[in-house]
């Protein structure tokens, strides 16, 4: 379940994080998992008030060995919590009114419900509420979004709640360089941010450009990026559901079509403009996400592009692709057919092509 | 909370722990720094089920008795200087209260909570902790804060969210806040301030003997939240310099004690956290002041916490919100007006050594009112915060272009019809 990567690329990305300086021409490969571990690593060096707290994170390195190693090398400040999630969140927050900068690790978003209070209240409307004299410079992390088999309360996206409080911003890192990035401009920011990462891509590897392996690497909030370029249709989606995006893009562009996928990469605060420049470009939209579809990223995405000067450039109705508005069953089948894949993606954007003026 | 999939590894792992401690399991260390910290235990052959009626309630410390009396026969080390300057600010706060409250019944202010009755937990914890101590407070601390220095004006542009209200119009009355006087800005969820305190508490461990400690106020009530045993259990097993003084009232809004717990009120919780706890006549203000400066001392040279449980009676109703003749006998208010009320307790005290008479009892009273009532008018003659300045900031430390859009939005909307925005008052 829980395949480690060798020692030897993680050596490498330390060995690297210490000089400060990417040491080889060529790119490597680095996984998802790897690349949070390089973050945390090279940011707790960086400044010492960083911290990681979280359930299992110190001796059992993390339920997703997010955290390996770390808590050898910085003792004290890798810290294992009881099970309150109310409880440590709570603790964290407080620290940050005080200048630590704590990183929070929810084993999943899950279990963040229990800790909402103090994230929303305590934490993502502080410094409006004290009149702008205490910032709350905090980190809540973790997998959000489906498993495999992990049923209802286990496989909740929570993009479109965390995305809507003023007061917070929120990554949904697709890639390992989104990852790495992501979790970065995290911990270096003044004001609480939620980090969505999503545990079926743990394990997936990316390349890493030279820039992306040096340790002053950071990916800008707000900015989305365009994994590929297209005239036909835009796709705007974010975190695990990129991948499926892609794999479509190849196959529609077999029959001619192509699409352009945006992968939002920050849900707030939102990059409308390059969503806007898109649809005007292909004057086709869809989204995929996996969260359900009352009150979703994409009901925000179709909103603004309404809202918009874009939206003279429609030449068909946006649609959203999402989740099944239903708890995630267990069964294999029940849960592959309750979330957006490839095919999903690919009919729904024959439905919107197929259009014609 | 732990994924089925792990769950499965780690329970065949804690078996055969269990199995190779099973000789040792008489004595389990819980701390890393000493004998005083190891759980030990002795067997027995004696079955005994331990009733709730056996527990033993913990005696309340108390120094002056209802009547005014020195319970001992040492006199208090408190300065006259000091004695005076707590008497005056109880007063303060008694007045302010009271002209607060009549303010927002006649619908000048939205929303008031008073301090009744516990005018001798406010002052008397605040007197005995230092100004660089973190304050994180409930919502029935005022006092502690206008010990601090925070002005009758201050008090009186938050609650009318004027131009000049150190919370720039953001929040409800009474939910006051200032960096300079280390109080941290009251915020509404119950208990959610515990846990933070003791994270603030953990960031002081290394400020040495002369550092600040965090101190951190809550009703009996908000020490049922989840929050309340996080921040206890954190504070005992990180060893944080904080103090937990829990104002028991008797009342959450309508909830009498007998419906919120069942054990010896909340000091009894704090052998079960391992924590030093004292418990004290909340109506006794030097008693209190005796008790606080005991317990912070305590806690900055062990940076340990210690949890002070302030007995006292919530005269006033819940807020101006309710009306708690509802849900309990007007003569149960009356009587502990009447005998335990802590400032004419602490009155008795002041006239029996000669620092207090009628003729100044009048004067401040006199003074302070007139100084109230200044405070108010003037706040509420003051004109609001400024829009376009207040409305939009501190949202994020930078603001965002979607909300430097709307204000300038705003701005031009403010200057097209001036008079459709002309909110002063």
């Amino acid at each position: 379940m829980l395949a480690t990567k060798t020692t030897l690329r993680a050596c490498g990305a330390v060995a690297r994080a210490q000089n400060g300086v990417a040491t080889r021409a060529m790119s490597t490969k680095m996984s998802v998992r790897e690349a949070l571990n390089t973050a945390l690593l090279e940011e707790m060096e960086r400044d010492k008030d960083v911290y990681v707290m979280g359930e299992e994170v110190d001796k059992y390195d993390g339920a997703y060995k997010v955290t390996k190693g770390l808590g050898k090398k910085f003792e004290g400040r890798i810290i294992d919590t009881p099970i309150t999630e109310m409880g440590f969140t709570g603790l964290a927050v407080g620290s940050a009114y005080k200048g630590l900068r704590p990183v929070v690790e929810f084993m999943t978003f899950n279990f963040a419900m229990q800790a909402i209070d103090q994230i929303i209240n305590s934490a993502a409307k502080q410094l409006y509420m004290t009149a702008g004299t205490c910032n709350v410079p905090i980190v809540f992390r973790g997998p959000n979004g489906a498993a495999a088999g992990v049923g209802a309360q286990h496989s909740q996206c929570f993009g479109a709640w965390y995305g809507s409080v003023p007061g917070l911003k929120v990554f949904m890192p697709y890639s390992s360089e989104d990852a790495k990035g992501m979790l970065k401009a995290a911990i270096r920011d003044p004001n609480p941010v939620v980090v969505l990462e999503h545990e079926l891509m743990y394990g997936t590897e990316f390349e890493m450009s030279e820039e992306a392996m040096s340790s002053d690497f950071t990916v800008p909030f707000g900015k989305a990026k365009i994994e590929r370029e297209g005239t036909d249709l835009t796709i705007v989606t974010m975190s695990r559901s990129v991948k499926f995006a892609l794999e479509a893009a190849d196959e529609l562009a077999k029959d001619g079509v192509k699409a352009e996928v945006i992968n939002l990469r920050c849900i707030r605060p939102l990059d409308k403009e390059t969503i806007i420049k898109s649809v005007i470009k292909t004057n086709r939209l869809m989204t995929v996400e996996e969260g359900w579809p009352q009150h979703g990223i994409g009901s925000e995405i179709l909103s603004t592009v309404f809202e918009s000067e874009a939206f003279d450039y429609l030449d068909a109705p946006a649609i959203r692709v999402t989740g099944a508005d239903v708890p995630m069953a267990y069964a294999t089948n029940l849960e592959k057919l309750s979330l957006p894949g490839t095919e999903d993606i690919i009919r729904t954007a024959k439905r919107i092509t197929e259009r014609k003026m | 909370m732990l994924l089925a999939n792990s769950r499965g590894m780690l329970a065949a792992g804690r078996r055969a722990a269990v199995a190779a401690n099973a000789m040792q399991l008489r004595s389990l260390t819980t701390g890393v720094s000493g004998a005083a910290d190891k759980l030990t235990y002795e067997f027995t052959d004696k079955l005994d089920l331990i009733k709730p009626e056996s527990y033993e309630s913990r005696k309340a410390y108390q120094v002056i008795g209802e009547d005014g009396k020195l319970r001992q026969s040492k006199e208090p080390s408190l300065s006259a200087e000091l004695c005076q300057k707590m008497y005056e600010n109880m007063v303060r706060l008694q007045v302010m209260d009271h002209v607060l409250y009549e303010a927002q019944r006649q619908g000048r202010i939205s929303f008031y909570m008073q301090t009744n009755g516990e005018e001798g937990i406010n002052i008397g914890s605040a007197a005995a902790l230092k100004h660089e101590d973190v304050v994180f407070a409930q919502y029935r601390e005022a006092g502690v804060l206008m010990w601090r220095g925070f002005s009758l004006q201050n008090f009186a542009d938050q609650c009318f969210s004027n131009a000049d209200d150190p919370g720039k119009g953001r929040q409800m009355p009474i939910h006051y806040g200032s960096v300079e006087h280390n109080f941290h800005t009251i915020s509404s969820p119950l208990t959610t301030q515990v846990p933070q305190a003791a994270g603030a508490a953990y960031a002081f461990r290394d400020a040495g003997k002369d550092g600040p400690v965090v101190a951190t106020y809550f009703g009996e009530g908000a020490a049922s939240e989840g929050d309340f045993h996080a921040g206890m259990n954190f504070a005992a097993t990180l060893e944080c310099p904080i103090l937990f003084l829990c104002r028991n009232n008797q009342y959450a809004i309508s909830t009498p004690v007998q419906d919120q717990f069942r054990g010896d009120g909340i000091v009894s919780r704090a052998q079960g956290y391992g924590m030093a706890s004292i418990r004290v006549d909340g109506n006794d203000t030097i008693a209190v002041y005796e008790a606080v400066s005991e317990a912070r001392a305590y806690a900055r040279e062990n940076n340990r916490p210690v949890l002070v449980e302030m007995m006292s009676y919530r005269i006033g109703h819940h807020s101006t919100s309710d009306d708690s003749t509802a849900y309990r006998p007007i003569e149960e208010i009356e009587s502990w007006k009447e005998t335990a009320h802590p400032i004419p307790r602490f009155r008795k005290y002041m006239e029996a050594h000669n620092l207090w008479d009628e003729d100044k009892e009048t004067a401040l009273r006199t003074d302070v009112r007139k100084a109230v009532l200044q405070a108010m008018t003037h706040a509420e003659d003051k004109p609001k915060p400024d829009a376009l300045d207040n409305l939009f900031a501190d949202v994020y430390t930078e603001m965002p272009q979607n909300l430097v859009e709307q204000q300038r939005e705003l701005s031009e909307q403010l200057k097209k019809y001036p008079a459709h925005y002309a909110v002063h008052h």
